[in-house]
Order: structure tokens, then sequence, then C-alpha cells
């Protein structure tokens, strides 16, 4: 408790200005009469840097963030952390945030460990394996042997090692998945096979398609040091599957797959990576944007309890105006659906009134008193 | 008295009776006009169905071309034709109904169930497209029917529009029969509103013929009339349909009849869209494919987008733009041959009849073009009716004044890609035929002026221009409410202006002082005696308000220690009280986006004061920039010998490191980073070493060139250009490269970019490495390579302007129903839904926020401290 809180709690002001104004009074150690003027003069700035009511903060906020759009670049850089991994930036991804892709082009997740793990590189390393998508070629070579009808699997010791991995947990693996007898011999294993060269050879590409160890969708893992903790950063997402590998400290763990997140940790979750993503592509990019503009579209986005995207199969076509949406896209289709359904136009937004040549009620147009007339007597 | 509205538009299917019922006439011939030139009764130019030629009357209203909005008429068709827009859901309600009793496939209380989640999402404003999809999915699937028992048969539908039972093609008669059979009770459960639409009615059997005034033929110069395409094509319907009535009363076989069914379906399909996949559009003579209904509605430029959406207006003007820092930014410039053609109307009245009067009888530049009488009607002012006008003049007529200074107007630039692309002006007519603007406000509009153009309207109401002065005025701009920083101010030469006129202790007398301020207005300076010099920041603090602000310029070095008011490059700026103590007015004082000075202006004395202070900074910076002389030019760029000497060698010792890499690759000796391949890993260390070889040639030529030089001054400052060009010019052009690679592409099968290299060469050179400096001029594969990197370049402009308007035009389409209600929650307004509790979540508005902080509490503070 500060001696500034009495002061402050009498003006309804937003609790992150109060932080602020308390941490600059605490600093200045300023009397309670001063603390009271500047909370005072505070809060009639607060008054008078709101938003006035009826404002067109949706456009406001659409322009905001499309204008700069022709500022961006369009090419993939380097991540900015790893310069191993390449992450779609600038434009490109600004679309693909506000389309909600399914398969963003560069999936990319940021793993932090538990304490246990996150110490030891050895220990992380660990982690790194369990989550990192093994084939059979990162380990060994491969061959076919015509003559005898078997794969001969020339496993690589040392991958081996650094994979942490036994010949035996391969052999088993294979055995199940593939559904075929497998032998060890001398440090090689035979796969064998029905006496059919076309069942080898489709043998022979699911054993390279097979993964061993890790996540299917997680082709690469790397280990970074970061203020003396080691930070496992993957090419390819799968947030589910992550979450339930040991070592993994799944609250510090994060995606750039929005619909991921949605899926898994639901619509506030997926709000906020919006949110997030959003601004830091507009950032990167050197743009400055209000976050409040973003956020308006990230609510717009979500607002229902679904993640739509910015278009025509999500927010701009489940507008309730047929005459909006047909001068969006689709004109024709969505005329003749509403015809079938008999539907009603309210002529509430924006685009209808224009069209049909009214007023719009938005700023001034939404302003409805009228002063009486009356002639002054004199 | 209030406007009438609008309250709701309510879409339906057309029934035949509707059809008939509102046609005035049945179009029975394909001819349009006679011999004599006459439209043909009962021809798709009856006189009936309006007019379209200035003179003549509407057979059916009596009213005028312009008038008379047209009638429709009708065509009652041979035999029925399927609706090629409905062909879909034809097919879809064909399946999901039983072939002989026309109920839905499934059990009634199933039927219900569906009919009340259909209404609960209507209610609640969800879509319910899905579960209409369920019921579709769930009856084509069915066997039997549950209703009478009867068997079904799959229908399968072809594009555009068949349908086969098995390998029996259905006529859309037989469609009809069918349709006709599904129960009203049924029609929820497929979406679709009884009232609205009986299913038979998506097969047509008249077809209503749109009036003339939708499809006015024109006359060509030679006198000959050309009919629209609309015309061709129910010509061809006409015709067809009755080829089909002759044929079947003449008793003609099955076959031809049916060719001819076809036929009639094939053209009123095209009639409708002739855009239809598995068809071939119908084709003009010329071989140009029809623009038929569909067409009209859809893109861009169709009727939602093009004319409706976007109206064309009256009270505008276009002209290319050109600089004057004359005037102020809140001004325009307007020639004076656009300011007598465009016109404010002044509402005359007991109190302005004089004045009104007056511009009646005038006979130069501002005077009266029209006068509207209280019955609409606009007469010209002319010499000769003049005197006439004005004795006749009384209160509730207008007049067209032409416009003249003072009066306020809308100015825009195209993409209007943010509301300060549109801002209101005020008019000062000028000479010559350019609209004039203020450098200073090229930022929000992005313009420049190597031949832009701009557009000027004239807003006619009080309302209209009112809200122009008070919302829309360039001084309310100034602060973007993109990032709640300021978007306009100084540019190019303010800039370097102001960046010569404060650096250093550079000294002016009295006499040189009063010829830079004396645009301002300045006569003499108020002194103290005895003072003889002024310094450049004496007379920059001669135009500041009284404010107090410490900050970096944009010349700092970043040095690791800030040193403040020492700082040795005179970067660390010092204004107390309004005076310029310490430090360099440069772009990030008083630029666009960035000045700082801007931004404490706006907020200590608002925006007035602020368009104000930038006006005197755009009229101090020229003189200061006039004065002081100031040039760039190709000698600009030259370099001593010992600079060429040391840049060559810099360079050389790149490449012969780059060969080091290559060899140590070709032996594989190379160590691969993490995760990369060694090819991956060769790039990149390439990459890095040639990008530092042409940042320290850079850095070289930088030191030679000095702090006096033109183009030194004006990248350091920020006015224009960078370092990064400068090394261009002057030292290395750098690395060229394609998708961030080095170029690699060329003769493939020789990997080679050229064949002036060796079969798989690696080296700098062969991969677009220009040592070269522009100044210099490049060799011939140099050349060649800058050219592909400029290339991409071009490309990548085109692409993205693309993308990034269409992600713009779906951000707006999608966003602009949300508005801010009275109690500062924001709600669509379409459905009523709420978006957010509170905007932003804390009800800011961004343009007013302290670069996205709600309230600049240090200001606060420290105003508060230094009253006590």
């Amino acid at each position: 408790m500060s001696k500034y809180d009495s002061v402050l709690n009498k003006y309804p002001i937003p609790d992150t200005i109060k932080v602020e104004i308390k941490e600059k009074l605490e600093e200045l150690k300023v009397t309670k009469k001063v603390a009271g003027e500047v909370a005072e003069r505070c809060y009639r700035a607060y008054l008078t840097n709101l938003m006035e009511p009826g404002e067109a903060a949706g456009i406001v906020a659409a322009q905001s963030i499309g204008e700069p759009g022709t500022q961006m670049t369009m090419r993939t850089f380097h991540y900015a952390g790893v310069a191993e991994i390449d992450v779609t930036l600038g434009l490109p991804r600004l679309i693909e945030i506000l389309d909600v892709r399914k398969n963003p082009s560069t999936p990319l997740m940021t793993i932090r460990l538990t304490e246990e793990y996150a110490k030891d590189r050895n220990k992380a390393r660990e982690v790194a394996n369990r989550i990192e998508a093994t084939y059979i070629v990162d380990i060994a070579d491969v061959e076919t042997d015509i003559r005898n009808l078997v794969i001969v699997v020339n496993l690589d010791e040392k991958a081996l090692k650094r994979k942490q991995l036994t010949i035996d947990e391969i052999r088993k693996k294979i055995e199940k998945s593939l559904k075929t007898e497998v032998v060890e011999e001398n440090g090689n294993l035979i796969v064998k096979s029905e006496p059919s060269y076309k069942v080898l050879m489709d043998l022979f590409d699911k054993l390279k398609k097979l993964v061993l160890a890790g996540i299917k969708e997680i082709r690469r893992v790397i280990i970074r040091k970061e203020d003396d903790e080691y930070i496992l950063y993957t090419e390819g997402s799968n947030l589910k599957k992550v979450s339930k590998v040991k070592g993994v400290d799944f609250t510090r763990t994060i995606t750039n797959n929005i619909y991921e997140i949605y899926e898994v940790l639901g619509i506030e979750a997926a709000r906020n990576a919006v949110i997030e993503e959003a601004i830091s592509t507009l950032e990167e990019q050197g743009l400055e944007v209000d976050i409040r503009h973003i956020m308006l579209v990230a609510d717009t986005m979500t607002a229902d309890g679904e993640l739509k995207q910015i278009g025509r199969h999500g927010v701009a076509g489940e507008k309730q105006s047929i005459l909006a949406r047909a001068a969006f896209e689709m004109t024709v289709n969505n005329l003749l659906d509403a015809a079938v359904r008999g539907d009603r136009d309210r002529l509430s937004g924006i685009t209808e009134n224009i069209i049909v040549g009214q007023p719009i009620k938005l700023g001034t147009g939404d302003v409805e008193l009228i002063t009486r007339y009356t002639r002054t007597k004199k | 008295m209030i406007p009438k509205r609008i309250d709701s538009l309510k879409f339906e299917v057309l029934s035949p009776q509707e059809v008939r019922r509102m046609s005035v006439t049945k179009i029975i011939t394909p001819e349009t006009y006679d011999d004599d030139g006459f439209p043909i009764e009962a021809g798709l130019m009856d006189p009936k169905l309006g007019v379209i030629d200035p003179g003549l009357k509407c057979k059916t209203c009596g009213g005028k071309a312009g008038e008379c909005p047209g009638h429709f008429g009708h065509i009652e068709l041979a035999a029925p034709v399927n609706h090629p827009g409905y062909a879909k859901l034809i097919g879809k309600l064909l399946n999901a109904t039983c072939r002989e009793c026309g109920r839905v496939l499934i059990k009634d209380e199933r039927r219900d169930k569906f009919i009340d989640e259909i209404e609960r999402r209507k209610e609640l404003g969800q879509d319910f497209e899905e579960t209409v999809k369920e019921v579709f999915r769930i009856t084509k699937t069915a066997k039997k029917c549950p209703h009478c028992g009867e068997g079904q048969i799959e229908i399968k539908f072809e594009k555009p529009t068949f349908f086969y039972e098995g390998e029996h093609r259905l006529t859309p008669k037989d469609v009809r029969e069918r349709l006709e059979k599904i129960s009203i009770d049924d029609l929820p459960a497929f979406g679709m509103d009884p009232k609205a639409v009986r299913p038979e009615w998506m097969v047509l059997t008249v077809l209503p013929v749109p009036p003339v005034t939708v499809r006015p033929s024109i006359i060509l110069e030679t006198g000959q009339r050309s009919e629209d395409d609309l015309t061709h094509k129910l010509v061809d319907i006409i015709r067809i349909n009755q080829r089909f009535l002759e044929n079947k009363e003449a008793g003609a076989p099955q076959l031809i009849l049916e060719d001819l069914w076809e036929l009639l379906q094939y053209h009123v399909t095209t009639y409708m869209d002739n855009e239809v996949s598995g068809i071939p559009p119908a084709r003009h003579r010329s071989g140009r494919p029809l623009k038929t209904i569909a067409q009209r509605l859809k893109g861009k430029e169709g009727r939602f987008r093009g004319s409706l959406s976007g109206k064309r207006v009256n009270f505008s003007a276009r002209a290319v733009i050109s600089p004057d820092p004359n005037l102020s930014i809140g001004e325009v410039g307007v020639p004076s041959f656009i300011a007598e053609e465009l016109t404010y109307p002044l509402f005359v009245t007991e109190k302005n009849i004089e004045e009104a009067r007056e511009y009646i009888l005038r006979d130069e530049h501002p005077k009266a073009n029209y006068v509207i009488r209280p019955d609409g009607k606009r007469i010209r002012v002319m010499d000769a009716n003049k005197e006439e006008l004005a004795e006749k003049l009384e209160p509730g007529m207008i007049i067209e004044r032409q416009m003249m200074d003072g009066d306020v107007v809308l100015f825009n630039r195209q993409p209007s890609l943010h509301r300060m692309s549109i801002m209101s002006h005020y008019v000062r007519v000028l000479p010559y035929k350019t609209f004039r603007l203020n450098p200073a406000v090229c930022p929000p509009y992005n313009a420049d002026f190597d031949g832009d153009e701009m557009n000027m309207h004239v807003p006619q109401g009080l309302e209209a221009q009112a809200e122009a002065k008070l919302l829309m005025s360039v001084d309310r701009q100034i602060l973007s409410p993109r990032f709640g920083g300021p978007i306009i101010g100084g540019i190019h030469d303010h800039v370097s202006g102001l960046y010569i006129l404060t650096r250093g202790e550079r000294k002016f007398t009295r006499e040189e002082v009063v010829s830079l301020l004396k645009s301002l207005g300045a006569e003499d300076l108020k002194t103290e005696k005895g003072k003889e010099y002024w310094s450049g920041k004496e007379v920059f603090s001669l135009i500041l308000p009284d404010i107090s602000l410490e900050f970096k310029a944009e010349i700092c070095q970043g040095c690791e220690e800030c040193k403040r008011e020492d700082c040795e490059f005179d970067a660390y700026v010092v204004i107390r009280n309004g005076k310029l103590l310490k430090g360099t007015i440069d772009e990030k004082s008083v630029g666009a986006f960035k000045g700082i000075i801007i931004d404490e202006i706006m907020r200590k004395y608002g925006s007035l004061e602020t368009m104000n202070f930038i006006d005197r900074v755009t009229q101090l910076a020229i003189r200061a920039i006039t004065y002081y002389g100031f040039s760039f030019g190709i000698n600009d760029e030259e370099i001593p010998e010992e600079a060429v000497k040391q840049i060559r060698s810099v360079i050389e010792k790149a490449e012969k490191k780059v060969e080091d890499f290559i060899n140590a690759y070709r032996e594989g000796i190379l160590e691969p980073m993490p995760g990369r391949s060694l090819k991956e890993t060769l790039e990149m260390k390439i990459m890095q070493e040639l990008g530092k070889a042409r940042d320290r040639a850079g850095k070289i030529a930088g030191r030679f060139l000095g702090m006096d030089n033109s183009a030194v001054i004006m990248a350091v400052s920020g006015a224009r250009g960078s370092m990064l060009n400068l090394t261009q010019m002057a030292a290395c052009i750098g690395q060229q490269s394609v998708r961030g690679e080095r170029i690699k592409r060329g003769y493939t099968y020789t990997n080679r970019t050229l064949s002036h290299f060796k079969p798989g060469d690696l080296g700098s050179r062969a991969r677009g490495f220009v040592k070269s400096s522009y100044k210099d001029g490049l060799t011939p594969v140099e050349y060649f390579f800058h050219a592909i990197g400029g290339r991409e370049g071009l490309v990548d402009t085109a692409v993205r302007t693309s993308q990034s308007g269409y992600l713009q035009r779906r951000l707006i389409n999608a966003l602009q129903d949300l508005k801010i209600e009275y109690d500062g929650t924001v709600k669509e307004q379409t459905s009523g839904m709420l978006v957010q509790y509170k905007y932003g979540e804390d009800g800011i508005d961004p343009m007013k926020s302290f670069r996205g902080k709600a309230v600049d509490v240090e200001r606060i503070i420290h105003e508060v401290l230094t009253e006590k």
C-alpha cells in the first residue's frame, strides 16, 4: 500500500495509468497535496483524451494497419533471434495472420524448459531429441539389397549417440510400424520383406518416411542459451504434442501458429496471439502502429468465440447486410441466396446506406438531435 | 423536417404472376425498330417500356426522358427453363425430396428439429448455412421416402443447368413438376422462406424484360443504332422462343424441339450470367463476350462497387500539383481558371441580398455564375441578363458565386489510404494552372511534385462546410491516429535548412537576421543594446513558442555514454522556455513522423499554434537554406586518391577472404553452422564478408567527404537519402541479390551466371558483387547483375501494392461498421455484436494519446512541480 493510493482511488482512471502515476510520484516523494493535484490533472487529461462517442473506430483501425502495408517488404528474412531459422515477415506474414491460415508458411516454436532441464545443455539436448522428428536417414545409411530382397540399415553410431537412441529401440519401432521382421546383424539392421520387388520398394519408402522419435511436424530443433537458460527454437510447430513432452515448461512455450493456439488454448489466447504476432510483425518493419488498433482487429476476429479471418470467409463474409456482402465479394451469389432465404437488409451499416444514398450512422451522421426552429420575437 | 429514411430492403424471388403483374406489355417480336426508325409495338423497344430519346414521352406514365424510370415488360417462354443461378439449389432440392410425393426425405419430427435449430440460429443472428447443409447431406443418402415409401434415384447435377436421373435427362418441365410438389412446411428445413419463394419459381416460365432505360441504345456518329448487349441477348431469346412455338404448333419431331429447348436454355443462361462454367460465353459479332446481367453487377467496375459504393460528383477539379512554401499548410493555391468555374452557393436572405446582388453585377473574378430560383431552375448569369437577375433577386434564392480566397475546399490525393488523404484547405486563388501546396503537407498525402495530380471538391451545403472546417482541416490532422505523433512537419530542405542554421555557432548580423525573418513579418529586432551578433540557435529561438524540451537529435551518434548537454556533436537538444540553448535542429525536432518539437507544441498550445509554427519553420528554413546556398552535384561525390586506395584495398581484402572461404569449402574444411548445409554456410559467410566490406568502404568514403558535404548534411540530418546511398555513389555499390541470395541463376547446365566465368565459379564477381561505385560507373558484367537486382525491386513493389491494397479493402470491409457507443463500448452496428467493453481497454483515442500512452504523466507532474 502506498500513501498515494487513497488519493488516486478517488478517480476512475484505468489501473495502468494509476500504476504509472504512483511509480512516478514515489520516485519524487511528493506531498499528498501535490499528489492530489497531479491525480486531478491526470484525470482531466484522461477525460479529454477519451475517444468520442460515434467515432468510426473500426475504419481508423483498418486504415492504420492497411496504410503501412504499402511500406512493407515482401521478403523472408532471418529470424532476429536465431539466424538458423527462416521466418516469413513483412506483408506476407501480416496477411497470414489476418487470414488465420491453418498452415502458416513458417511455423515456429519457442520452447522453454523446466528448471531441471533448462540449466544443462545435455539435459536440454535430451528434450530436443524428444521433440525433433528423427528419420532413419538422419541416423543411418539405408540401402536396398535387391538380391536378398531386404533393406539394409547401416546405423551411424555417432548419430545414434547424439540422438540418444539405441539400436534395439529403433528395431522395435520399425518392426511395430512396418509390421515386418527386423533382425540385427553386426550393428546393422536388416529389414526383411516379402519376396516381391514392389513390396520392397513400398517398404523402403515407408521406412524413409517413418518418424523414429520426436514429433512429426517439428523438422528441426535449435538449442540456444539465453540468460543462463537453454531455450529450444523449433522449425515447425505442434503445440499439443509438445505440451506433453517431459521437460517442457508449457507455461512459457509459444508458437507463432495462431490457429493452433486457438485450438489448444482457446479464444482468449488466440486473441492475444493475434495482437502479439501482428504488433511484432509491424514493429520489425519499423512501423509504428498503436496497439489499440490491433486490439480492435483481434477483438473483431474473436468477438463471437470463434477465430474468424478478415475477409470473405470470415468477418466480412458474415455481415448481416446483404448489400454490404454483395458490394464486397461474390456479388451475384449473395443476392440469389438472399432472395431464396427471404432476407431483409435493415440498412444499419455503412455500405448499405451509401448504396441507397442515405447518411451513414457514424460520427456526425449518427447524431439524431435536431434543434427546434422558433423565430425569436423582437 | 426530418428527412425520410428507408427502413429496410427485403429480398424475394419473383413469381411468374408478379412478373406478369408488373409488366406493361408482352414482348413477342424480336424486331426493335421498323424501317422508318420507329420502335415496333410489342418489340423490345416498345415505347411503353419507357423513353430514352430526349423530347419523347413515355406511353405508360407520360414522363419525359429522365423523369420516367422505365417499365418492365415480359416474355412468355414457350417452354420452362432452369434459372442458372439457382440450378445448384434445384439439384439439392431434387435430391432432398421424394420423386413421387415431393416431401423431405426425413421424418417430420426430425425435420422439425432442424427447423427449430435454424429458427434459433436466425434469432441469434448466426449463420444457419451449416444446419441446412446437414439436412441436404442426410436426405441425399436416403434410399426410400419415409412418407410414401417410394424408392429414390440420385439426381446428378451437371453444370450449368442440366439434371440426370440415372441416364435419363430431366427436362425443366419435369423439374418444375417435381418442385411444385414440395410442401410449404418443408421449405424452412432447406433454409428457404415460404413467404419469399416457391421452389418452382426457380424454373422460369415467364421472363421479365427490363425497361429500355436499363439498356439504352446508342446512336453512332454514322447514324446507325447500336443496341445494348442485353437487348441483343433478349433478341436471341425471343427469336428462339418464337421458333420453338412455331415448331411445336407445326408438330415438329421431339428431337428438334429438344434441340430448340436446349438452345433456349443456353440463351436464358447467358442472358443472366455470361461467365458460367461449362458453356461457351455468348459473343458479340466482333468476338467480344457480351456483358449480361451478372457481369453488370460483379466486380470493381460493376454496379455495386463501381456505381453504388462509389459515385461520381460535381463541383470537383483535378490538376497537377506544385510546391509553394509561401502558402500556409492550411491553404491550397487554386488556379484562377478553376476558381472561375467552380462555385460556392450563397443562400440569399434579407441580410445578404445586397452582397448577392453585387456578385451578380460584377464582371470579373468573384462574380456569380448562376442564380437558382426557389423552383429549382438554374439561370446562367450573363452580361445580357445580369441586371434583370439582380433586380429579381429575393430571399430564398441561391446564387452560385465563384470560389474565392478563404473558401473551404476538400483536397485529396489517391490512393486514399488513410483519413489524412482527404483534408480541407482554405482557398488562395493564384495565377497559372497548377494546384499549389506547402511541401510540409506532402507526407500525409504521400505526394511529391514529379507530376502528381490531386483532386479538389467544393462542399456545397452549410453543414458540409462546417464539418470540413471543424473536422477535416489540416491543423486537426497534424497528429496521426495511427501512432499519436505528428504526420505533418518539415521535409527535405526544411530539415537541411534548419540544420545548417542551428549547427555550431554560426553568427548573423542584425541585417541578416531581419532578412531571414522578413517573410515572417519581422521588421526589426527588439533586443538589448550592444548586441551585434545572433547565433543560428538564437534565430531559431525567435520562432519557437514557450516550451521546454530535452532530447537526442537525429544526428546522435549513439555514444556509449551520453554526455547530454556537453555532446561533442551538438546532438543533444536543450530547449528551455522557448530558447534553443544546445543542440542542432534536424528531422527528430521538426520532421514529419518524428518531430518532437511539433508534438510538444501540439500538446501545449493546440493545433492552430502548431500550424503557425510549421508555417514559420518552412519560411525560416527556406530563407536559411537560400541564404547559405545549398547544392549537390556529381563533384560532391568526389573522394581523394587516398580514399580510393583505401577502399580498393578493403574490397580486395574481402575478395581474398571470399576466395579463402571458397577454397575451404572445396577442400571440405569449412565448418558448417548448426542446422545449415555446407553450401548455405558458405553463402552466408560470403554475404556477410562482402556486406562488411561495403560498409567499411562507405565509412572511408564518409570520412573523406566530411561533414560539410551537401549529401552528408542531408543524410545525417534526415532530410533526404542515407549514408548507404552515399556509399553506393562514392565508394562501392555492393552485393546484388535475388530473394536475399547472391545471384546464381543463369546458364544452369554449366552452372554459371554468365559466359564470362568458368563453370562453377563461386567468386564474388561471378555472383553479382559490384565493386564499382555509381560515380565510377559499372563494368558490363556488373551492370547486368545490377539490372537483375533492380528488376526484383520493381516486381516486388508492383506485387506489394496490389496485395496491400486488397488487404486494406478487406480490413475496411470487416471493420467499417464498428462504432464507439455513448457508453464507451465498441459495437458492430449491423448485428449489434459487442466487440469491446472499452475501446482499446482504456477508451483512449490513439490520436490524442502520447505515443500510445493514455496520459502523459511525466509532463503533468513536471507542470505541477514547476508551478509550485
